[in-house]
């Protein structure tokens, strides 16, 4: 629309009284969505200012009136039906008039349609409830349904799309590796520094490298490099099987008489459950590597830093940190593939299938962090 | 087209609801096995949620759906696979997957659910995707294709294993006037020479007069079937306002 005429055209709101002393609301000028909103309140509160009664909305002067002219037509008898009086609107063009009578006030009042229904507190505590023990059932189900599928591509690995696994590999693994290796670096970066300087106090600077080594690949390797999965895979794995969702491409494979979970999930989880060990692999080398510089400015030299490193530990560390690494990369993969086809159908249930990914991925990660300590310290490893 | 022996699809009492809110009450219809059968009725008044009930994406709240005499939401996972493999079914969407190219798409049911050598896989592949106009964009991803045409290469993908029965919602929304009717005469084709039997989601009347054997009409407010017959016999014989006023609009 042209400035010009958006500063030209305008709505114009008067009262005055008529020759019967009834009250007059002389409306002109243009009522479009732009003029009147500026028009509205003044008129309401014309309106409500005079005696009620009888008053008269005088039309004559109006050149243009569209949605929003009727909307505040309709609003100001409204307002005085509300107030028991009359409002008799004179001189609107016919085809306003007839916009105006077309409906009732009432089949334009969006809380007539309002569908949720308002639940007293036990009611809503009852539906969590059964919300949560529902998605209890799923899960159960999603498992049972995920190992047979697993076992049923075990037991016939032709009948698996290695295409679709190969891409999800380099997209879960390889593509991971620059972020895996940052967070690592910095993570034995700042560790070292850390530890360095207490141990620095005691004159044991060289233990630095025990640190490092110990605490990395045995705990924060897996921890840290599924939490990383959980933010990069998982939550991808979520919004792809639930756009898939959202535009029925699940249904669609059902009704070919295909599992999703075989077709989709087996391939998102055999990646992830292959890529997590060399991940893990990789962020404790890039740990090793930033605790290296701590130990080099330290004046320890890197020959004994390496020895002393992996002298801290010995292969069981090694062997159940991979399956620790295995295990927690399961978890997150199947997570976010039960989020995604969990989806509701809308744009925001795809996000908010993401946002379940993840955290459901976190929780499992730290809930089957604790059962392996607790089986690590037991089988004393 | 044979009437005479058992329905080929039986919908029996049917009552679908998504929660609380019943949106079918009491639908019973049946198919018979080489025929054209419509779904017809105004927007939202139930047609895609009667589709999905009958190819068993969603339990009935009452009722049951029979085909070829199994129940097949009460079918065991081996019977219920053949069933499945035995109906195409094409969706209001085009629900393409979008991760692949439409050759791809239309390859996967036969990948996945035969053992034909990848030769043979390409040539029925394309043969359908020319059968619907579309050979030439075989290796575009469908987000690079309009929305008809996605349309189409669904309803190639929903062929690729000549099922005996292709439900379809709404096949030619969104087609211009030449296509839709090229559609038709397709499905006029495979019900003759293959027997298949459709049952299709339509709204356009044209269509309906020139490919449907019988339909069914749905209402919002009776939330049921509330005429079944042929075309003709509904538009002139029909004792329903609403009905006759549905098929008699710009014909
Ligand atoms: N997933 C859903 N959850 C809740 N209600 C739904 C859902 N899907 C459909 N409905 C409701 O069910 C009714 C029927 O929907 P349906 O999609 O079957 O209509 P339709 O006849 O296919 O309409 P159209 O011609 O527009 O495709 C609608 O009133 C809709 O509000
Ligand atoms: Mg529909």
């Amino acid at each position: 629309m042209s400035r010009a005429r958006e500063q030209t055209a305008s709505a114009s709101v008067e009262a005055e009284q008529g020759s019967d002393g009834a009250f007059r609301l002389v409306l002109s000028g243009r009522l479009d969505a732009h003029t009147t909103a500026g028009a509205w309140r003044e008129a309401l509160r014309l309106l409500e200012g005079a005696a009620p009664g009888r008053a008269v909305v005088d039309a004559s002067r109006v050149d243009y009136c569209d949605g929003a002219g009727i909307a505040l037509l309709r609003e100001l008898r409204r307002r005085q039906d509300a107030r028991g009086g009359e409002l008799v609107i004179e001189g609107l063009a016919e085809e306003s008039r007839s916009s105006l009578e077309r409906f009732e006030d009432a089949e334009l009042d969006p809380a007539r349609y309002r569908r949720t229904v308002r639940h007293g507190p036990v009611e809503r505590a009852g539906r969590a409830a059964v919300a949560v023990l529902q998605d209890g059932r799923q899960q159960v189900e999603f498992v049972g349904e995920l190992m047979v599928a697993m076992g049923g591509a075990l037991a016939r690995p032709r009948r698996l799309r290695w295409k679709d696994v190969f891409a999800l590999i380099e997209q879960v693994g390889a593509n991971a590796l620059p972020v895996v290796g940052l967070v690592g670096f910095l993570m034995g970066l700042v560790m070292a520094f850390e530890a360095a300087i207490i141990l620095q106090q005691f004159g044991v600077e060289i233990f630095v490298a025990k640190f490092i080594g110990l605490s990395l690949i045995r705990e924060l390797g897996p921890l840290v490099t599924a939490i990383v999965l959980a933010g990069r895979s998982g939550s991808s794995f979520a919004a792809e099987l639930g756009t898939m969702q959202v535009n029925d491409e699940i249904s669609a494979l059902r009704t070919m008489g295909l599992e999703p979970v075989r077709v989709l999930v087996v391939s998102r989880v055999l990646a992830a459950v292959a890529m997590m060990p060399p991940l893990t692999v990789f962020f404790d080398l890039a740990g090793l590597l930033g605790g290296a510089f701590v130990a080099f400015s330290l004046g320890i030299p890197l020959v004994t830093y390496t020895n002393q490193a992996l002298a801290s530990v010995d292969l069981s560390d090694v062997l159940g940190a991979l399956v620790k690494a295995l295990v927690l990369g399961l978890l997150v993969a199947a997570a976010g593939c039960l989020r995604g086809l969990q989806t509701e159908r809308s744009a925001s249930g795809v996000g908010r299938a993401t946002t379940r990914a993840v955290v459901s991925g976190i929780i499992l990660i730290a809930v089957a962090s604790g059962v392996f300590a607790v089986v690590y310290y037991y089988l004393g490893i | 087209m044979n009437r005479s022996g058992e329905a080929l699809i039986r919908v029996e009492n049917l009552t679908a609801a998504y929660g609380d809110e019943v949106v079918l009450q009491d639908v019973s219809l049946e198919v018979y096995a080489g025929e054209v059968f419509a779904i017809l009725g105004g927007s939202g008044c139930g047609k895609s949620t009667l589709l999905r009930h009958m190819v068993g994406l969603h339990e009935p709240a009452a009722g049951r759906v029979l085909i070829g005499g199994r129940d097949i939401c009460r079918a065991d996972d081996a019977q219920r696979r053949r069933i499945l493999r035995s109906i195409g079914v094409t969706y209001q969407s085009g629900a393409l997957f979008g991760s692949m190219t439409l050759l791809e798409n239309v390859r996967f049911p036969l990948e996945e659910l035969t053992e034909l050598p990848h030769e043979a896989v390409d040539t029925i592949a394309m043969t359908k995707l020319r059968l619907v106009g579309l050979a030439e964009y075989a290796e575009s991803p469908p987000a690079e294709v309009s929305g008809g045409m996605q349309k189409r290469a669904a309803i190639a993908r929903a062929m690729a294993l000549d099922p005996e029965i292709l439900c379809m919602d709404e096949p030619s929304s969104g087609l211009d006037p030449v296509t839709s009717a090229e559609l038709d005469q397709l499905i006029l084709e495979l019900a003759r020479a293959l027997s298949v039997t459709f049952v299709v989601v339509s709204h356009e009347l044209a269509s309906i007069y020139t490919i449907a054997d019988r339909v069914a009409m749905l209402d919002k407010q009776a939330r049921t079937i509330i005429a079944t017959g042929t075309p003709q016999e509904l538009r002139e014989h029909s004792e329903d306002e609403r009905v006759r006023r549905f098929l008699e609009r710009n014909v």
